[in-house]
């Protein structure tokens, strides 16, 4: 008698814990992993789950294929992610498509303390309507500075093998690369996408990069350079720079930065179209996303923050104390040449040159 | 059933003259097929979850694909009214459409701006040609602007790519329900503006290239592990059980072991800073600067190839060697063959079925691989499948990936009647 008791007793307090659980809601965050993720789950995150106990943050570490998965979850009629975190091009594709939501900046968004609408904080930086700004991440270079005599200094140094012999890594993919042989083949550097519309001008591009052709290990995930840079594969290779600052400052690798002609790219949120948290994940974005919180994410990563509210509060690493300011890609003495991702060009013409590379790259 | 038949034949030949009948009164012939039916649907019942199983999970996916590749419901989808008016222009002409075409034009941008439909139209016509996505973008944020008539100077103000006789002709090829062209781009060839049907330009063309080169691997593959598994296979069924045993586990261990696992220490070991480079520059065989690359290649595809599909190859050799009878051997001997011309002219013939299988399965998996080459394999010994996984995932071209795996299917398909024609399917033991 007792032992039933008990037992109805425990089922009892199994169906209250059930109901406790049913009415938590489950937001499905999808993000690039890594360290990354681990700098939004700290700065955004934790404290939201400690703010509102009945939200859980999940998070999935499928960024990279964000888009095709999303767009497979649109076609199949369930979507089970809450919100998507994607480069800029990949989020102007998604509205292209209709599978995102479309946000109105200012009343979806939090104003800058100072009252500023959120449009105007973040500027230029919102490059579609769907698109929340989240950072902003530069693809530079990195390079062994053991393993080379004289350090590079410019893109140029990227290309010249007798200045510096050795392997070097490069994306998989045509953007970036064609950008740099041009200016490495001596294009003024504004009229890079000018150039790159002309066929001569492609062709010029390839015909540059087939000088280091033989010499370049092609990497396609973002934790592959500095990989190959650890292990000495490569004695440069382009890479975010996030991730050279991880590698150089909480490795203590032996890599040295190359900023020239950083090419400056955006990422942040989107939210797919029919979500089923849609209410909560608004909620969670205005906050996630207010000066506070984007400065806070530079605590724990080198990206720098997307508004223009947020530069003023970047502070200290969290673990290693070292002041954040100089390692973002915008601090000025790195930004000296920069080179902003034209995002109207490469949505037209990534497909026709990506194949293009493809097939240099088979030849 | 063979029986049944039989005894029916004997049975119905005296019928003639009299119907013979069971205890019931039902004539036998009846009674004999309703037993034979109702042995039949409890087979078919039996076999349902299974058929069902591949029905629902292999060939309507396969399907699903080929349709893919040739749908273009797009077109007529979100571009309804314009499509439509478009049956009555002639693209081969020098003008472009008139205004009411325009007015079409205008309607359907406006309602798939609405609808944010639009941009898919532009992805689509983008495959085709540059510079349609951001034509699309750029209308569906400009087009609400527009009000009055005439839409063919608005529109061609607003974009002048409106007024480019070549997007008009794309356009109107592409209008139908089912396209041709990532059949066409699969093969590297390509529509041009009037409408005839020629070879990519050279510096894109690549896929013809990569299925030949997937086609030459696997067959490289193959022949390496079938003269790697053959002596193994032959020393596994000749020696006593115990010892062939452990060495049985040997080959099955790295089998079982994670195909990523496997992959990732092939990269450790040979690398240009990794253990094989170390140890070669260490004994003074190779120097500092001239570290053999060995792997983000095709050698270090082939070697992790071969390494990982192996077993594919011993398995079913060493199951035919197994119940080759060593007495073959000796009677040849004893008949006065040399040992070579024995092992050719008796061991080797009776060998065939476990080559068949072993080299049939690894030939076959091989020319489907994507994890190994997309690890190891650099530039040069990428495959076809990685290409298919790179449209489904990065470039998001999937009309162009079903495409590719359609061809991919065809060939696999095309190789296994060969296979069949000159060896015979019936020919092939894996175990």
């Amino acid at each position: 008698m007792k032992l039933k008791l008990t037992s109805v007793a425990a089922g009892l307090a199994s169906g209250l814990l059930l109901a406790g659980t049913a009415q938590a809601v489950d937001l499905t965050v999808v993000s690039w992993g890594g360290a990354y993720t681990a700098s939004q789950q700290k700065a955004y995150h934790e404290p939201y789950m400690k703010m509102n106990p009945d939200i859980k943050i999940l998070n999935d570490d499928s960024a990279s294929e964000g888009l095709a998965k999303l767009r497979a979850q649109v076609e199949a009629g369930n979507i089970s992610w809450d919100l998507v975190d994607m480069v800029a091009s990949a989020a102007i594709t998604a509205c292209d498509e209709g599978i995102v939501l479309e946000i109105d900046h200012d009343t979806m968004l939090a104003p800058a303390p100072d009252g500023t609408p959120a449009s105007e904080d973040f500027g230029d930086m919102i490059v579609s309507e769907c698109f929340i700004p989240q950072i902003v991440y530069s693809t530079t270079f990195g390079y062994r500075t053991d393993l080379v005599k004289t350090p590079p200094t410019s893109i140029a140094d990227v290309f010249d093998l007798e200045k510096i012999p050795g392997k070097r890594s490069l994306e998989k993919a045509s953007i970036n690369n064609l950008e740099w042989a041009l200016i490495a083949d001596g294009v003024p550097p504004e009229e890079v996408y000018d150039v790159l519309e002309t066929e001569e001008g492609v062709d010029r591009a390839f015909a540059k990069l087939d000088t280091i052709k033989d010499q370049v290990v092609w990497w396609v995930k973002g934790a592959v350079p500095t990989q190959l840079l650890a292990d000495g594969e490569v004695v440069m290779a382009s890479a975010y720079n996030g991730r050279l600052f991880s590698a150089i400052e909480e490795e203590k690798q032996p890599i040295g930065m190359m900023w020239d002609w950083q090419v400056f790219d955006l990422d942040g949120w989107v939210v797919p179209k029919g979500g089923k948290n849609e209410a909560e994940v608004l909620k969670y974005l205005k906050w996630a996303t207010d000066t506070q919180r984007l400065a806070d994410q530079a605590k724990f990563i080198s990206y720098g923050p997307a508004r223009k509210s947020s530069a003023p509060l970047v502070g200290k690493h969290a673990d290693l104390g070292i002041e954040m300011g100089p390692h973002m890609p915008t601090a000025p003495e790195n930004a000296k040449t920069t080179l902003l991702f034209n995002f109207e060009f490469w949505a037209d013409r990534r497909d026709e040159l990506d194949e293009r590379f493809n097939a240099w790259l088979a030849q | 059933m063979a029986e049944a038949t039989a005894n029916n034949v004997v049975l119905t030949a005296p019928a003639e003259k009299e119907i013979l009948t069971t205890a019931d009164g039902t004539p036998l012939k009846v009674s004999l097929q309703r037993a034979l039916r109702r042995e039949k649907t409890r087979a078919l019942l039996l076999i349902a979850p299974l058929f069902l199983f591949i029905l629902i999970t292999f060939l309507m996916p396969i399907f699903d694909m080929l349709y893919r590749g040739v749908d273009n419901t797009v077109m007529p989808q979100y571009m309804s009214r314009t499509v439509q008016a478009l049956g009555e222009w002639d693209p081969t002409g020098e003008e472009i459409p008139d205004e009411p075409i325009f007015e079409e034009l205008f309607l359907d941008l406006k309602e798939g701006a609405e609808n944010k439909t639009i941009g898919r139209v532009g992805k689509r016509l983008n495959y085709e040609k540059s510079g349609m996505s951001s034509l699309f973008r750029k209308s569906q944020r400009r087009v609400k602007k527009i009000e009055d008539p005439p839409y063919k100077e608005a529109l061609i103000k607003m974009d002048k790519k409106w007024g480019d006789i070549n997007t008009w002709r794309l356009i109107h090829r592409e209008r139908g329900k089912y396209t041709m062209s990532y059949y066409l781009a699969g093969l590297d060839m390509r529509t041009d503006e009037h409408g005839s049907i020629r070879a990519q330009d050279e510096k894109r063309q690549i896929y013809v290239k990569l299925f030949g080169r997937t086609l030459w691997m696997s067959a490289l593959i193959t022949v390496i592990c079938l003269i790697l598994a053959y002596p193994i296979s032959y020393l596994l069924s000749t020696l006593p059980l115990r010892t062939s045993n452990i060495l049985i586990i040997l080959v099955l261990l790295p089998f079982w072991t994670s195909l990523l696992v496997r992959t990732t220490s092939w990269i450790a070991l040979l690398q240009q800073h990794g253990v094989i480079n170390d140890l070669l520059v260490w004994l003074n065989v190779v120097s500092e600067d001239g570290r053999l690359s060995m792997i983000h290649n095709k050698t270090g595809t082939i070697i992790a190839m071969v390494h990982i599909l192996l077993p594919f190859m011993v398995l079913p050799l060493y199951s035919v060697m197994k119940t080759i009878p060593p007495s073959y051997m000796r009677a040849a001997r004893s008949l006065g063959a040399n040992p070579f011309l024995a092992f050719v002219r008796v061991y080797m013939p009776n060998t065939v079925p476990g080559i068949g299988a072993g080299c049939i399965l690894v030939f076959i998996i091989s020319i489907g691989y994507y994890i190994t080459p997309a690890l190891v394999g650099g530039t040069d010994g990428t495959f076809i499948s990685n290409f298919i996984a790179y449209h489904i995932s990065t470039s998001l071209n999937w009309g162009l990936a079903a495409a590719l795996a359609v061809y991919l299917l065809a060939i696999v398909l095309v190789l296994y009647i060969l296979y069949d024609k000159v060896v015979g399917i019936n020919n092939m033991k894996l175990g």
